[in-house]
């Protein structure tokens, strides 16, 4: 089989609050046969907030990211749906309008770097799916999850908006979304349906809007638990924090008691694919992994 | 030309009367349809065959008045443009057709505007300019100009996105997308004279830009491609650009960011939540950030992981920087 090789931009979460996110990642690469080169030049992705702040600023840094993945002739993979979606849109944007792009270009030349646009940037979900395929995981799957009701959790940036992430992210539908579905299946689990499954968990407002946030929170976790899910999964850790630690606040907000493990995304491959707990970091989750 | 396919659908409809109903319910049809068939067309012959009684709302049949927005399988569309065969193609053979909000439901399709247009009232959606009543010349705004409007303008109300935002379906002060990308429209437009007015209004705390939750909800639904929370992302620039911001969570929040990257590259996620909520505020995530910290989720100061070459990314921090806060 042809051997996958892409650059892994980790993002500031996956270092930080999630390490398990990390440890995952790389442990099923490992077992794939999937060669991750770490960007560890880049810097954070600004999470949509810094380009509130400073757009100009946040294109300069996240082209300079992408230009590490283009100095080594890789694809860019992202583990974390805002990093995707924060760095495709400045790929898309310097990508069509050459004028901003030269603008980009002129501040990267003081540091020696040029944007060129020659690396595509895709979540490791997609990549998984389109360049390594389902059939030839579920063929590596030696522990199939057929005892488990699992309820997928898309998380908004690597779904929409979708004009965007038709370019990156293999043109799923925001409105019905299949792919965590499908590797699920291949995983041998049982995908799970509910209304929130492309719904947001409230993340990005939850320092300013608390109750808006916890809310969202809370209908994600009772319409899994309503469809009768064991568990969660997500490609994005910043739903993760969402959903694994805020129970609490998501609880008191819907005025139900709501709680549920999340695994991110690589943590459920690495169960199929017969890691242990240790190797993906199931340790450190704040909703205890109770079933393995 | 094209053979004409066609293909049996299921329809489950909305109904309701708010003066005899207590409760919503849904009739089913099952229709043949045709390829080039729009949503519109199904819901024409439903009431001109099936039950007269039906109602929706519909006028130019063009995509342009905005008026016949509904939503199907959970997706806000305008009935007049949208493709029963792209909508098979994304939900299957089982459509499921609702008013865009299933609450303001007047009579079957047809909803309560009201609140949508009040929101749009409170931005000022028209021009504010001091203009000679009996001038010589035109107005003239220079394309370059023109463009700053980034298709704000192609706004036809329908609804869509401002009823497919979970903001504003939690908080009902929240202004919502439609009327802040009609505030765009008018802030950016070079001949108004309101532009400071309206970025006060879009920058309270509860009611404006700060309580979107980036979901991009809005930019899906438009069908008119506005893209309201690129608007959204504007407003916020514009607020910093004029210097109006306020010293809160919410600014805080966003200028931490360049903070943290100046300093390590990277976000540094406890730092960041400290300097958002100030030293006191904080204390109310002590309860979750001791759970994190229980479980390995808390990197401390001294262990702040950098970025590698982290002297490029300050010196582009130091010449790429716009504004200031
Ligand atoms: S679901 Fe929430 S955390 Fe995930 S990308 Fe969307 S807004 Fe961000
Ligand atoms: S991005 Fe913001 S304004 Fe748009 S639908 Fe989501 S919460 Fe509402
Ligand atoms: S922005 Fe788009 S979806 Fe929203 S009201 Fe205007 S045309 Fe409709
Ligand atoms: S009838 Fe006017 S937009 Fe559909």
């Amino acid at each position: 089989m042809e051997k996958f090789r892409y650059a892994l931009y980790t993002g500031c979460t996956a270092r930080e609050s999630t390490p398990e996110l990390l440890k995952s990642t790389l442990a099923i690469a490992d077992k794939l046969g999937i060669e991750l080169v770490l960007l560890d030049e880049a810097s954070c992705c600004g999470a949509s907030h810094l380009q509130d702040y400073d757009d100009m600023l946040s294109l300069v840094l996240n082209a300079r990211n992408i230009c590490y993945a283009e100095k080594l002739g890789l694809t860019m993979v992202t583990i974390c749906n805002t990093c995707q979606l924060n760095t495709a849109m400045t790929k898309h944007r310097l990508d069509t309008n050459p004028e901003l792009k030269a603008k980009v270009n002129e501040k990267l030349a003081e540091v020696g770097l040029e944007y060129k646009g020659t690396s595509e940037v895709t979540h490791f979900l997609y990549a998984i799916i389109q360049d390594y395929g389902l059939e030839n995981l579920s063929k590596k799957v030696s522990v199939p999850l057929s005892k488990f009701n699992i309820a997928p959790f898309y998380g908004c940036h690597n779904i929409r908006p979708s004009e965007l992430q038709n370019l990156s992210n293999g043109g799923e539908n925001p409105y019905n979304p299949t792919s965590l579905d499908d590797l699920i299946i291949a995983c041998g689990g049982n995908n799970v349906d509910y209304d929130a499954k492309n719904k947001c968990c409230g993340f990005h407002a939850e320092l300013q809007s608390p109750r808006t946030a916890a809310v969202l929170t809370g209908n994600a976790l009772s319409g899994a638990i309503d469809a009768n899910a064991d568990w969660m999964v997500t490609p994005c850790p910043l739903c993760h924090l969402k959903l694994d630690v805020q129970h609490h606040s998501a609880s008191k907000a819907i005025g139900r008691e709501v709680k549920l493990p999340v695994l991110h995304m690589p943590q459920m491959v690495g169960l199929a694919l017969g890691c242990t707990p240790a190797e993906l970091g199931l340790q450190h989750h704040v909703t205890k992994v109770n079933f393995v | 030309m094209d053979e004409i396919k066609s293909q049996q659908v299921t329809f489950k409809l909305f109904r309701f009367n708010q003066e005899t109903d207590y409760l919503p319910y849904y009739n089913t049809y099952v229709l043949d349809i045709t390829h080039e068939e729009v949503i519109l067309d199904v819901l024409n012959r439903i009431k001109w065959d099936h039950d007269g009684s039906l109602s929706y709302r519909r006028s130019c049949r063009h995509g342009i008045c905005g008026i016949c927005s509904i939503k199907v399988n959970g997706k806000a569309i305008l009935a007049c443009k949208s493709r029963l065969f792209d909508l098979i193609e994304v939900f299957g053979t089982e459509l499921t057709i609702e008013p865009l909000s299933t609450k303001r439901a007047l009579k079957d399709l047809i909803i309560d505007k009201e609140d949508f247009w009040n929101k749009h009232e409170q931005v000022t959606p028209f021009l504010v300019s001091d203009i000679d009543e009996n001038p010589t010349l035109e107005t003239l705004v220079v394309p370059h100009d023109a463009e700053k409007l980034l298709e704000a303008d192609y706004c036809i109300q329908c609804g869509a996105c401002h009823y497919s935002c979970p903001a504003l379906e939690i908080n009902d002060r929240f202004i919502g997308p439609a009327a802040f990308a009609a505030a765009f429209r008018f802030a950016a437009d070079v001949r108004d004279d309101a532009s400071l007015e309206r970025l006060h209004v879009v920058n309270e705390e509860a009611e404006g830009v700060w309580d979107c939750v980036k979901c991009m909800e809005c930019a899906e639904a438009c069908p008119k491609d506005v893209n309201p929370i690129e608007k959204i992302t504007k407003l916020h620039n514009m607020i910093f650009q004029a210097g109006i911001a306020k010293d809160n969570v919410a600014t805080r929040h966003a200028v931490g960011f360049a903070h943290s990257i100046q300093k390590h590259g990277l976000l540094d996620e406890g730092e960041l939540v400290r300097y958002s909520e100030g030293n006191i505020g904080v204390l109310k995530h002590m309860p979750e950030a001791f759970e994190m910290w229980k479980n390995g989720k808390i990197v401390m100061p001294w262990n702040m992981p950098k970025s590698k070459n982290l002297d490029e990314v300050k010196k582009l921090m130091k010449s790429s920087s716009t504004v200031k806060f």
